[in-house]
């Protein structure tokens, strides 16, 4: 604690000096933007947070904020911020990269960081392209994607990142697109206040290689057509005016679309429950067409943090020469 | 055959000079755990020694094939031991298999003792074996002891009731009680020993016990008076009651030590991988000190260990050589951002799988070498297990004071070899220092450097006023923003190589480990051979030969005083478990004409096999 933590905190403060070098139009300037607010809104001192990242232009994030930032190298962020939470627990670290690094050369890192549930908050800019590189296919990207690497277009099949990660065991799984500047804060926010690993699925733009790729998602004016917000114990509707709703078929386990006007009772439509794996993993399998795609905490239930399991706090060695020689 | 017999081969020569004994079997008949059990033993009697596991990869490999030999050497003697020995004095054979691959190291006129159970046609063809060596002469320069072990040891255990597997199970400590009485060693030690360990299963206790008594007495019993001098005691001079410690074990030590003496945890990660994952096995034991971190593989381990002395504790991880090939980027990371981080490599055969359990020193290009970019790291190497203790403390202070990735090469000899271990003095050692940082940060600037050592400042995320970000990226010297400028890139490469290369000015000048400071031949080993080189070298200059030997525990920067050592003999020549690894470095540092002794067998040097070399070496260059 120090002197910073006396006065109001304002995203301002946690901006850097250095010149953003992201592409004009980059999703990942609207992600910046809002990660500043939150951790503003967090409170936490520049100084007791700490910015983790792979390669890629996503990573390139921690070079833009105040905190303390580590550009490390492609696809290991997730287990060097593990050492960092093992070396000082009571750090706040987050961890930011793009799909080719939490997907694929750090795919096994992801789900290791996952299932221990190391007290970290992971936030995969998700824009189904390899942009540093100029523009190669991704682990996410759809099937048929042209591509400089795919100029017949892509045949394997995606990884659905949240899928994974619940497949992993994650416990805290949410999702968020960077445009919508007022829903991304509160997933952030609830990422942030889970003890353990909280995985953040933020489907982010990349206005050169891949524009559009998430069609109305992260558009501001008919993303409520084309997704769903979830909260925790309420009704999942969606649509402009709200009327249409998601009907969950137990037979099949799998939520279906209706129009709220067309439903015998609004009883029938589904709440959300983030607490069930079960649904969570059927909400994950949404997609477009045919279904909204469903924003907010899929799923968050609490389970003991890696780092507070082991028995490791602060810094300090709990060993003095006398503990050497009884030891020897 | 007789059931039992006392061949007396060759006449019995014994003095008082240094005792072999080699334990050979199945690796599923508990040879490790009898030869480690002797070793205890060897160190109650206080006698200086020195011991060698030789076994498979394999963990159960089939009972009785030739492959699935396991053996366990030890040496002792009143005076110095460098090495497991050459050959033994006394072998202990399990079955056919054993006693096939492992005669070749008994002494002509040695004590060879044989379970004669699996001595049937079954254990015969197991071993490929035409003729039962037993009745076909060929074991006749030999003292041969045969005993039915399965037989006598259930007989034995009777009184147990005891099924005929779990009674079986014993028979090595039936063997143990035999070579016990050999060498006149009591046996409560061990008693006491079984009572401990098997506290939660008194019956397992009771049961080895009753057989190590029921070995000793049957060997009291037949009189093996042939070899009764071996029973003469050999005190090693001014030695109390010393320990055992292994390389690894010492390692360990050497590790908490760091912890203790810098006042802060240190976080081990690494990735199970033979021979180095018993290392995490003996720091997992400690309950405080250390935080372990068994992580998914090789690259999370180095990445997280570098990610804690991000964090300002000091990562350490190990492999062995396939490990240390994927750590490289990581690795290269550190040197970019100038973190401490310790990287043990427990050498093993290679390349690839190779041989996971068999020692090599191959690895050592690649230590110095082997990254993308310039990117020099301090290399050290331990020559002994006692030496694994202060090379760790050594890579600590060189890790933090230069703020640098160190790597600390070992091999699979060292970390299994055992010998006897004199406590250090832990008050004489000085403090590790972290740095601290007063809380303002106005001015701080990451990557500006101590004029001295070149180092940047260590400043871990939490302390107050002086959040900066780091990173792969080329940083501008001084301020560490990403910088692309063509100046600044050569200047950071020479800062990065200049810091290594000052190490060298720290660290003590290299001096003649044996032998005359001036010469005809100059030998100089790294690493785990130290033993066999020292020993031969001072065999020879007892007979007058000017031969000198230097062993490097630093092997980048190299250190002071080799140039002038190498001017001061005609004649240099390095020993490695390589093909001349470390020859081509002196030659391409110094422009010497350095040649090389190499071995790549999988097995430490023979003392007689380098007493050989150098004399051939010292004929050539008297003719």
């Amino acid at each position: 604690m120090n002197i910073m933590d006396v006065k109001q905190l304002s995203a301002n403060d946690f901006g850097s000096d250095q010149e953003v070098r992201w592409c004009p139009g980059c999703g990942d300037y609207a992600i910046l933007k809002v990660v500043k607010t939150v951790l503003a809104d967090i409170g936490r001192s520049p100084d007791e947070v700490v910015f983790v990242a792979g390669i890629g232009c996503a990573a390139r994030f921690p070079y833009y904020l105040s905190t303390y930032g580590f550009h490390t190298i492609h696809g290991r962020a997730a287990a060097v911020a593990t050492g960092v939470k093992l070396a000082n627990p009571d750090l706040d670290v987050w961890v930011v990269g793009g799909d080719g690094d939490f997907m694929s050369i750090g795919g096994n890192h992801t789900l290791h960081a996952l299932r221990r549930n190391v007290d970290l908050n992971l936030l995969l800019f998700n824009n189904a392209i390899y942009g540093l590189t100029k523009g190669q296919y991704s682990p996410t990207s759809p099937v048929g994607t042209r591509s400089p690497s795919t100029p017949g277009g892509s045949v394997e099949q995606p990884v659905n990142a949240a899928s994974f990660a619940l497949g992993a065991g994650a416990k805290f799984v949410a999702r968020g697109a960077d445009t919508l500047q007022t829903h991304l804060p509160g997933v952030l926010k609830r990422a942030h206040d889970y003890r353990g690993a909280s995985f953040v699925e933020i489907l982010q733009n990349c206005i050169v290689y891949h524009d559009g790729a998430f069609g109305a998602i992260n558009d501001r004016s008919e993303s409520q057509n084309v997704t769903v917000r979830l909260e925790h114990g309420q009704p999942m509707l969606f649509g402009k005016e709200n009327d249409k709703a998601l009907v969950f078929n137990e037979q099949k386990g799998t939520f279906e679309v209706a129009e709220l006007s067309q439903l015998d009772s609004e009883t029938n439509v589904a709440v959300h429950d983030e607490t069930n794996i079960d649904r969570a993993f059927a909400l994950a399998q949404m997609e477009q067409p045919g279904h909204p795609v469903p924003l907010g905490v899929l799923y968050a239930e609490p389970c003991p943090d890696f780092v507070e399991a082991r028995g490791f706090t602060g810094t300090r060695s709990a060993w003095d020469r006398d503990a050497l020689k009884a030891l020897l | 055959m007789a059931e039992t017999a006392v061949a007396s081969g060759a006449a019995d020569t014994a003095r008082k000079t240094p005792l072999v004994v080699r334990f050979a079997g199945d690796s599923g008949d508990g040879i490790q755990l009898a030869g480690l059990e002797f070793a205890k033993s060897t160190a109650e009697a206080k006698s200086d020694f020195m011991t060698f596991p030789d076994y498979p990869a394999e963990i159960r490999a089939p009972a009785g094939t030739l492959f699935g030999v396991s053996a366990y050497q030890i040496q002792f003697d009143s005076d110095e031991v460098l090495t497991p020995g050459d050959e033994a004095d006394v072998l202990v054979a399990f079955n056919p298999a054993a006693l096939k691959t492992n005669l070749q190291n008994l002494k002509a006129g040695g004590v060879l003792v044989v379970d004669e159970t699996h001595f049937d046609n079954r254990g015969l063809k197991k071993a490929k074996l035409e003729t039962n060596p037993l009745e076909d002469g060929s074991l006749d320069g030999y003292q041969l002891i045969t005993a039915d072990v399965v037989k006598r040891t259930i007989e034995a255990l009777a009184p147990l009731e005891l099924g005929r597997k779990q009674a079986t199970r014993a028979k090595n400590f039936w063997v143990l009680g035999l070579v016990y009485w050999l060498f006149g060693r009591p046996v409560e030690p061990t008693e006491a020993w079984l009572k401990s360990k098997f506290r939660k299963t008194p019956e397992v206790a009771e049961a080895n016990t009753m057989a190590l008594k029921a070995g000793h007495a049957y060997a009291e019993t037949i009189e093996l008076s042939a070899v009764r001098d071996y029973a003469e005691p050999r005190v090693a001079k001014g030695k109390n009651r010393s320990r055992i410690i292994s390389g690894t074990q010492a390692m360990a030590y050497g590790i908490a030590a760091i912890s203790a003496l810098g006042k802060r945890d240190v976080v081990y990660c690494s990735y199970p991988i033979t021979p180095a994952s018993i290392l995490l096995h003996a720091l997992a034991r400690f309950e405080a000190g250390i935080r372990t971190f068994q992580a998914e593989d090789e690259i999370a381990a180095v990445s997280a260990a570098l990610g804690a002395s991000y964090a300002g504790s000091l990562g350490i991880t190990a492999s062995s050589g396939p490990g240390l090939s994927l750590k490289t980027e990581a690795m290269g990371l550190g040197v970019s951002v100038e973190l401490p981080l310790i990287v043990i490599d427990v050498q093993r055969g290679g390349p690839s799988t190779g041989m996971p359990t068999k020692p090599e020193q191959s690895d050592l290009s690649m230590a110095v070498y082997g990254r993308h970019g310039e990117a020099p790291v301090p290399v050290l190497a331990p020559a002994t297990p006692d030496e694994c203790f202060w090379i760790m403390l050594e890579a600590a202070r060189a890790a933090i004071d230069a703020m640098t990735p160190v790597i600390v090469l070992s091999d699979a000899y060292l970390a299994n070899a055992a010998s006897d271990w004199e406590l250090p003095d832990i008050d004489a050692i000085p403090d590790i220092d972290w740095p601290e940082h007063e809380p303002n940060g106005a001015d701080f600037e990451p990557f500006a450097r101590d004029p001295e050592t070149l180092a940047r400042p260590w400043v871990a995320p939490g302390t107050p006023g002086h959040a900066h970000r780091i990173g792969g990226i080329e940083k501008s010297s001084g301020s560490g923003h990403i910088s692309y400028d063509p100046d600044n890139h050569e200047e950071m490469t020479r800062l990065r190589a200049e810091k290594i290369d000052r190490l060298a000015a720290r660290w003590p000048e290299v001096t003649i480990e044996d032998g005359p400071e001036d010469g005809d031949l100059l030998v100089i080993g790294w690493g785990s051979t130290y033993g066999s080189i020292a020993q031969a070298v001072r065999e020879l200059n007892a007979e007058g030969k000017r031969i000198a030997h230097v062993h490097l525990r630093h092997l980048n920067p190299l250190p002071r005083g080799l140039p002038e050592l190498l001017d001061r003999f005609p004649h240099a020549v390095t020993v490695e478990l390589n093909t001349g690894q470390l020859c081509s470095m002196l030659r391409s540092a110094y422009l010497k004409p350095v040649e090389c002794i190499s071995q790549v067998n999988g097995q430490p040097f023979q003392v007689s096999k380098l007493r050989d070399e150098f004399t051939r070496r010292l004929e050539a260059l008297a003719t």
